[in-house]
């Protein structure tokens, strides 16, 4: 800031208003062809490749290294021997995830609580969405914010307070025991259960607003369209209402289940031993067996089985409709 | 332009019902009011229309055309008053249960739904097989020539043909009475113009009661064999198009409808065959040939067309009425040309002359000091 300010005392009077440090820059962009166009394109893209690209890379480059007792705790991938590059590529950590069938299970079991939370999400956010949209612009607004409400409290804390109402003698038994409705507790916590809960309760609202988004948006003539042909409100529903809040579907649904897929706090803290997520094994590689290419290997299998069907879906969706 | 489309011929007098008192009306709004809280957009409106009509409700902005229409298609539920199509009383009745069908200003296709989807949609929801929807959706896509794009989404159609599109799907439940809301404004001139005869050669092929809203006075000319003015949620007027034009009712309908000079007065004489009114304004005698409705000394205005006023350089003799002054204006419009002339008391009169010739020869210039003369029939003196 104060850089600025003396840079623009030193400037002569005219440029000052000119954006000192814009022209020079701009100027010097547009001498190697770039256009404030390609300004607008590079910023995002320098983000994505500081943020996403490189660090993908780093960790795909460990993942075919071998582990080592070392700092950092695996060998390098390529050395300088006498004048000689030698590459030595490892596959093993992939191999090993292939063979050994608590990677396979864990898999296959956060995709399946990541899967059903999602559904869970979409049942009871859906609904909810709806209801916003329609419901008048004052009222609106305040049912927007208690959507968003949660997220000002820390979400460890939100988590931890789940343990409270869960637990043996929590706030749910408790309450049921004192109505006389059981006369011993339920077991909730460190089930599947809690877990469901946990992530259909954190990822609602990442459900909620793009579908709110989405239906805001409709028109409503189309309803009243479809009434006028002849469709009663459930039919105007089915034929009209959801078609067209696909893609809020779809932008919700992936925004739950990708990180779902990844979880790890919510199973480490209210499921059992038994709850075996892969964001759980990927912890217990890098931090107990300090196992890194191992651990990098899960993290990229994972991000294939997530992305490949989220691509090929997008690619469905784009070829089917032209409108959105 | 109005004068234009006020030619439209109207219909021999068998197919006109509503001068027939033996017809009994198809559609009877009775009393109808709709308020929004304090706020009356439709006020205590009374209306009958017959069966194979093509009636326009026109008016300005906000005067409540779409609040009635949506009442009629059960959109909105009236205050008060009562609306009967056919013989059967509409309250209470949810849209998709009345035999109306809406064609929306904004028409409404559904987006992800194909046109031939589109117009399937209503068929599919009275339960009719497939191969008879299949059959029908084929049929109005011949009549509004639209079968090659049967498969087109209505994102990848003209404006045009999204109209006919929504014009199709509404018309294919063959609905006793089709409801158009501004069927036309999204369409430029031109294609406009094509498309009300369009609009008028289908409702007579297929005989179904149209009512179309407009705020656009010739396309009401155009199209309508009666046309109702609203005003301010009333219905001022209603007649057929050139009643309308010819003898409007008030100043309102008068100013409303195509342009018109109005020249404030007091009646000096009264009899059954003719009326002088003095009109300070233009300082002159107004003779009117043909009894009015009036008392003498009654404040009174003379409404006159502009086409109906002959203007010369020349001052002709033994008329009887006549105002001298000079042309301040003139505007070119192709077909007729539209002069103001500037009277000695400061009225501004408009005259419009058909373009008889191609050249501007010997024809009437700026400044020039010109006389005006019309018939005593000509023009419509108007009490309210
Ligand atoms: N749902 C509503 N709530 C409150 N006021 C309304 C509502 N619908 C219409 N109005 C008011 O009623 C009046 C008539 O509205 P309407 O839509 O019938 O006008 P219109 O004649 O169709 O006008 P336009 O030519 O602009 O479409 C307007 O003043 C409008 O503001
Ligand atoms: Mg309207």
């Amino acid at each position: 800031m104060s850089g600025q300010a003396k840079l623009s005392e030193k400037l002569p009077e005219k440029s000052i208003g000119r954006l000192p440090f814009a022209a020079p820059l701009g100027g010097a962009l547009a001498r190697l062809g770039l256009g404030p166009r390609a300004l607008v394109i590079a910023i995002p893209t320098v983000w994505l490749l500081v943020f996403f690209l490189i660090p993908f890379v780093v960790v795909a480059k460990i993942s075919l290294s071998e582990v080592a007792i070392a700092r950092p705790p695996y060998l390098p991938l390529w050395e300088w021997q006498d004048g000689i590059l030698s590459l030595s590529l490892n596959f093993g950590n992939y191999l090993f995830l292939a063979s050994d069938p608590l990677y396979y299970s864990a898999f296959l079991e956060s995709l399946t609580i990541a899967g059903f939370s999602t559904l869970f999400a979409l049942l009871i956010g859906y609904p909810m969405a709806y209801m916003i949209a329609r419901a008048p612009g004052g009222m609106r607004n305040i049912l927007l914010m208690l959507v968003i409400l949660p997220f000002w409290s820390s979400f460890l804390l939100r988590v931890y307070a789940w343990i409270g109402i869960l637990k043996t003698n929590g706030v749910i038994n408790h309450a049921l025991m004192s109505i006389g409705l059981i006369d011993e507790p339920i077991v909730m916590m460190q089930t599947d259960f809690a877990v469901y809960v946990g992530i259909v309760y954190t990822y609602l609202p990442f459900m909620i607003l793009p579908l709110y988004a989405n239906l805001v948006k409709l028109d409503e003539t189309l309803l009243e369209a479809a009434s006028d042909l002849g469709a009663g409100s459930f039919t105007t529903f089915l034929t009209v209402t959801l078609p067209l809040s696909l893609p809020g579907i779809f932008a919700g649904s992936l925004l739950v289940f990708i990180p779902a897929v990844g979880e790890f706090v919510i199973p480490a803290l209210l499921g059992g031993p038994d709850t075996l997520m892969i964001g759980k094994v990927l912890w217990n590689e890098f931090f107990s067996n300090r196992d890194w290419p191992v651990a990098s290997a899960v993290a990229i299998a994972m991000l294939f089985v997530l992305v490949i069907p989220v691509m090929l879906l997008q690619k469905a969706q784009q070829s089917d409709g032209g409108h959105s | 332009m109005s004068e234009q489309a006020s030619i439209t011929e109207s219909k021999p007098p068998e197919s006109k019902p509503w001068i027939d008192d033996t017809q009994q009306p198809f559609i009877r709004i009775r009393n109808i009011t709709k308020k929004f809280g304090e706020f009356i957009a439709v006020n205590n409106v009374s209306l009958d229309i017959y069966r194979g009509e093509l009636f326009c409700l026109l008016g300005g902005s906000g005067c409540g055309k779409s609040t009635l229409l949506r009442m009629l298609s059960g959109f909105e539920t009236p205050t008060s008053g009562a609306i009967e199509i056919d013989g059967q009383d509409m309250a209470g009745l949810a849209p998709h249960a009345r035999p109306t069908n809406m064609m929306f200003q904004s028409y409404a296709l559904f987006p992800h739904m194909s046109v031939e989807k589109n117009i399937a949609y209503g068929l599919h929801r009275d339960g009719l097989k497939r191969k008879e929807v299949n059959q029908r959706v084929s049929e109005i896509l011949t009549l509004v020539q639209l079968s090659d794009f049967a498969k087109r989404k209505p994102s990848q159609l003209s404006g045009g043909q999204r109209q006919r599109v929504a014009l199709a799907r509404a018309l294919v439940k063959k609905p006793k009475v089709l409801l158009l809301d501004e069927p036309l404004a999204a369409l430029d001139k031109k294609l406009r113009e094509e498309t009300q005869f369009e609009l008028v050669n289908i409702q007579e092929t297929l005989g179904v009661t149209f009512i179309v809203v407009t705020h656009d006075q010739e396309e009401a000319m155009t199209l309508s064999t009666r046309i109702g003015v609203m005003n301010a949620g009333e219905i001022v007027q209603i007649g057929e198009p050139r009643e309308i034009y010819e003898y409007p009712g008030s100043r309102f309908v008068a100013d409303f409808i195509g342009s018109v000079n109005v020249f404030e007065g007091q009646v000096t004489e009264e009899d059954t065959d003719f009326v002088i009114i003095r009109s300070p304004e233009i300082k002159a005698d107004i003779f009117v040939s043909h009894g009015v409705s009036c008392t003498s000394n009654q404040k009174v205005a003379y409404a006159i067309r502009p086409e109906k006023i002959r203007m010369s350089l020349e001052r002709p003799k033994g008329v009887k009425n006549l105002l001298s002054g000079t042309v301040e204006e003139i505007a070119y419009m192709g077909n007729l040309s539209v002069y103001q002339v500037k009277l000695a008391t400061g009225k501004i009169v408009r005259v419009t002359q058909p373009n008889l010739v191609r050249t501007d020869q010997n024809s009437i210039t700026w400044e020039d000091e010109v006389s005006l003369t019309w018939d005593g029939a000509a023009g419509v003196v108007l009490t309210s």
